[in-house]
């Protein structure tokens, strides 16, 4: 009798952990709350100073983006860290077309920069979904490979913002009703990401794929056509972010964008993006995103060395690993007693 | 290539699938030589073979996973040649494997429609749908599992239900089953061929693979057996007896392919009692005797394995002892069980007997590396010169003793093993699936050098699947059912009813 209440008891215990998992975006969130909660308290001007509202959406905007495309990539259990590059090289390309062709349209200057980062995304997927080499050493290979044709093409030089349209950069850091409109940019990206990737048969055969590539095979899913898709739109949204990242920035050279991979895995871990595949969201990786660039923003106004800045973001990734592994353990062992009660 | 199911729909009796001369290789092995089958609309068919008989090669490629080399293949008076799982997925075709293949992240909602969700306007997925569907599905096969969860955590057999409903929901012309009952219990079986039954009265063809007589004597109404790789016969399932199939799917020369010597007996080596780990085993007590061979027979999964490593010491276990020569062996020690005089040669030698890129001579010497070494390294003169003596025992066929094992055939690999633990100089071997994918030339010459090695006053342990090879090497069959020990049974009088009957059977309680 007593070990009967307690095994409930267990269970809705578990249960809750259980819908605490569901719901990793909102541990993330409440960690971002917290942050900004801590930061306001000792500088109010994080929030209420002038550009205190704008600053907060503006900063994240790039890196939400990316990490919405790594979200992607990760969950079919494979990694894209060609993005920083891809995104180097989508902004120069950018810097040259307004150069090169005074008065294009800017629509078009989007249109070319997002279609090249997905034919840059899509050698990716060649190599990984056709040749069946690692994701890991694939688009490391790309990450060098891509910036060493970008250095080569900038022969080392710079565009500065005087080179491009106004209107461009204006875009860049202009704002509607008082949204930054390069967060407007990357909410509008983060919902198509949620909404195919939650209500399209393409967006679950991701989640299937990255949970079981046999059993994928098996049920006849087409994963060379699925991987290509996902490497593709990976690199898109960093072609995109390469025009964004000259909109806002306006002054471009051959690093553009480097290291950005690694803040875009991070970001999608800490947002509960699994690393092996088959679970998480593009939310979380956005929200990821967004406490990422905000510690980083918040712990110099802190007082906290720049030595510790670090060592929180990495403090951050291994707790969002801890949490996943613990999560995961509790769900098993809930599984494990409810089949053995209802053996019995 | 796509046909709708509607327009194929045959009449009770008429032939729906029909493989004719069908042949599969891999490399040098050739694991289907003459696959014959014709399935019918409305039928229960059976299909019966030891293992390695080529059932699981003709239902991949029934399923579209592998590609014949040879023969015909015609679906509904068409010769079809799938190139994916997908192509036989749309001409009709619903595989349940023996392993179940799901989503673990996903819900079992999701896993019975992945690939073919059920779309709302804007192609997006309907969920409310599907969940209906899933509970009318689970409602007719008499289950209750919430089609919410993830498929993570369940237990084998809810895994199979789901593999089960998947393929009723698919509307499948045919169903092929390989084995689905392995792991359920009694209940869940029963309901399962009431499902089987009721799709055969709707007039599909189901292709029904299964070890256990009494349930193919339940369900089918046809019967084909196979045996290395090839066709031998294809039955009404009144027209034919237990004992007649089991000929059939053993018969062949017998004696040249066993060349078992009779040895004097020796001492117990090996004492095993009351060995028991939860889920695995269970209450396994028995002796082994020097110059003796004894054969653990039984089907897959019956934990003959399982209980070859408690005995060595790579899994542990709950209760029981045991002892080689007088001397406990400590649990969980591969070390100590080597040094006691232990060998294990393991059943999947590619993955746990040889490191494939390694040469000949390194391989052969690994598991004594450390009495070669002096001065903690080890000389390619002291590996070669252990190796070849070894090796040269064994007669393996390789150019230098650097050959990349990786590169030797199936038999010469195993050989190699074989070499490795014998370089121990064990007192007890113990052998699991030993000629397993190898040709019958060099099965032979394992089987000899095992009864030489008997003789020798070796005692063994031979593991294996062949009921031939049990009967023709072993002195004393013991066999397993599902983690218990059902028979001990001498050579004399052992046959192969005797042992299939322990391996299908709980054990007699009057002996």
């Amino acid at each position: 009798m007593t070990t009967l209440t307690r095994a409930k008891n267990e269970g809705a215990l578990a249960g809750a952990a259980g819908a605490f998992a569901r719901s990793r975006e909102l541990g993330v969130l409440l960690a971002f709350l917290l942050l900004l909660i801590v930061t306001v308290s000792q500088n109010p001007l994080f929030l209420f100073g002038p550009d205190g509202p704008r600053d907060l959406l503006l900063s994240p905007a790039i890196l939400v983006i990316l990490a919405t495309g790594q979200a992607i990539v990760l969950i079919t259990r494979n990694i894209d860290l060609s993005v920083g590059s891809v995104l180097g090289l989508s902004a120069w390309l950018t810097g040259r077309l307004f150069i090169d062709f005074p008065g294009i349209p800017v629509l078009l200057v989007v249109l070319a920069g997002v279609c090249f980062g997905a034919l840059l995304g899509m050698v990716n997927g060649l190599l990984v979904a056709i040749a069946k080499a690692p994701a890991l050493v694939v688009t490391l290979g790309t990450l060098y490979a891509y910036r060493g044709i970008n250095v080569a093409w900038s022969h080392s030089s710079m565009i500065n913002a005087t080179q491009l349209p106004h209107d461009f950069l204006a875009f860049g850091i202009g704002t509607v009703f008082g949204i930054p409109s390069l967060a407007i940019v990357a909410v509008v990206v983060l919902l198509a990401a949620a909404w195919y990737l939650k209500n399209k048969r393409g967006g679950r055969e991701f989640y299937a794929i990255g949970s079981d590539p046999e059993a994928a095979r098996l049920y006849g899913l087409n994963v060379t056509r699925r991987l290509l898709i996902a490497f593709a739109a990976s690199g898109a949204l960093a072609g995109l972010s390469g025009v964004l990242f000259t909109a806002r920035y306006g002054t471009i050279d051959s690093q553009a964008g480097s290291g950005l991979e690694l803040s875009a895995v991070a970001a999608a871990v800490i947002g509960g993006v699994a690393i092996f595949g088959g679970s998480g969201s593009v939310w979380g990786a956005g929200i990821g995103a967004l406490l990422l660039v905000s510690i980083n923003r918040a712990l110099p106004l802190l007082g906290i060395p720049d030595f510790w800045q670090q060592a929180v973001v990495g403090v951050l990734i291994l707790g969002a690993i801890v949490l996943d592994r613990i999560l995961s353990l509790r769900q098993a062992h809930r599984f494990t007693s409810i089949r053995e009660s209802s053996h019995d | 290539m796509v046909m709708s199911t509607a327009s194929m729909r045959a009449e009770a009796g008429d032939v729906v699938l029909e493989l004719r001369g069908v042949s599969k290789s891999f490399g040098p092995v050739q694991a289907l030589r003459d696959g014959e089958l014709v399935l019918r609309a409305g039928s229960i068919h059976a299909l019966m073979g030891e293992n390695g008989a080529g059932k699981s090669t003709i239902v991949k490629i029934i399923a579209g996973l592998y590609q014949r080399d040879s023969g015909e293949f015609v679906l509904g008076g068409e010769t079809v040649h799938f190139r994916s799982t997908a192509d036989s997925k749309q001409s009709g075709i619903a595989v349940i494997y023996q392993e179940p293949t799901l989503f673990p992240d996903l819900s079992v909602t999701e896993n019975i429609f992945m690939g073919r969700h059920l779309l709302k306007s804007f192609g997006r997925i309907d969920r409310a749908a599907m969940r209906g569907h899933v509970r009318r599905l689970f409602q007719r096969l008499g289950v209750d599992i919430d089609p919410d969860r993830p498929a993570e955590g369940l237990s084998i057999a809810d895994q199979q239900i789901i593999e089960i409903a998947k393929a009723i929901s698919l509307e499948a012309r045919i169903l092929i089953m390989d084995e689905p009952t392995a792991a359920l219990s009694e209940v869940e079986a029963s309901r399962l061929f009431a499902v089987a039954r009721s799709l055969r009265d709707e007039g599909r063809a189901i292709l029904f693979i299964s070890h256990r007589f009494d349930e193919v004597y339940d369900l089918c109404d046809t019967i084909t057996v196979m045996r290395d790789g090839a066709y031998i016969s294809t039955d009404r399932i009144e027209a034919t007896t237990v004992a007649g199939i089991v000929r059939k799917m053993v018969g062949r020369d017998v004696d040249s392919l066993y060349p078992k010597q009779t040895v004097p007996i020796g001492d117990v080596v090996l004492k095993v009692e009351k060995l028991t780990s939860t889920g695995q085993f269970h209450d396994i007590s028995f002796e082994v005797r020097a110059g003796e061979i004894v054969g653990l027979a039984g089907l897959v999964g019956a934990g003959r394995s399982e209980v070859a490593r408690a005995i060595f010491g790579i899994d542990s276990y709950e209760s029981g002892t045991v002892t080689l020569e007088g001397r406990v062996v400590p649990r969980l020690n591969t070390v100590a069980a080597m040094q006691l005089g232990i060998a294990l040669v393991p059943e999947d030698r590619r993955q746990q007997g040889i490191v494939l890129p390694f040469g000949l001579a390194r391989n052969s010497t690994l598991a004594i590396k450390s009495s070669l070494a002096r001065f903690g390294f080890i000389t390619n003169r002291s590996e070669n010169r252990s190796a070849a003596d070894w090796l040269a025992r064994l007669s393996v066929k390789a150019n230098a003793l650097d050959t990349s094992t990786a590169t030797l055939s199936g038999g010469n690999q195993q050989k190699v093993v074989l070499a490795k633990w014998l370089a121990t100089n064990p007192t007890l071997l113990i052998v699991d699936e030993p000629t397993r994918g190898i040709d019958v030339g060099t099965k032979a010459d394992v089987h000899a050098l095992l009864s030489k090695l008997a003789g020798e006053g070796l005692a063994i342990i031979m593991i294996s699947s062949e009921l031939p090879e049990v009967l023709g090497m072993a002195d004393r069959i013991l066999v397993m059912r599902e983690g218990h020990m059902t028979a001990d049974i001498p050579r004399s009088e052992a046959t192969a009813e005797t042992v299939m009957f322990s391996a299908t059977h709980e054990r007699r309680s009057a002996v």
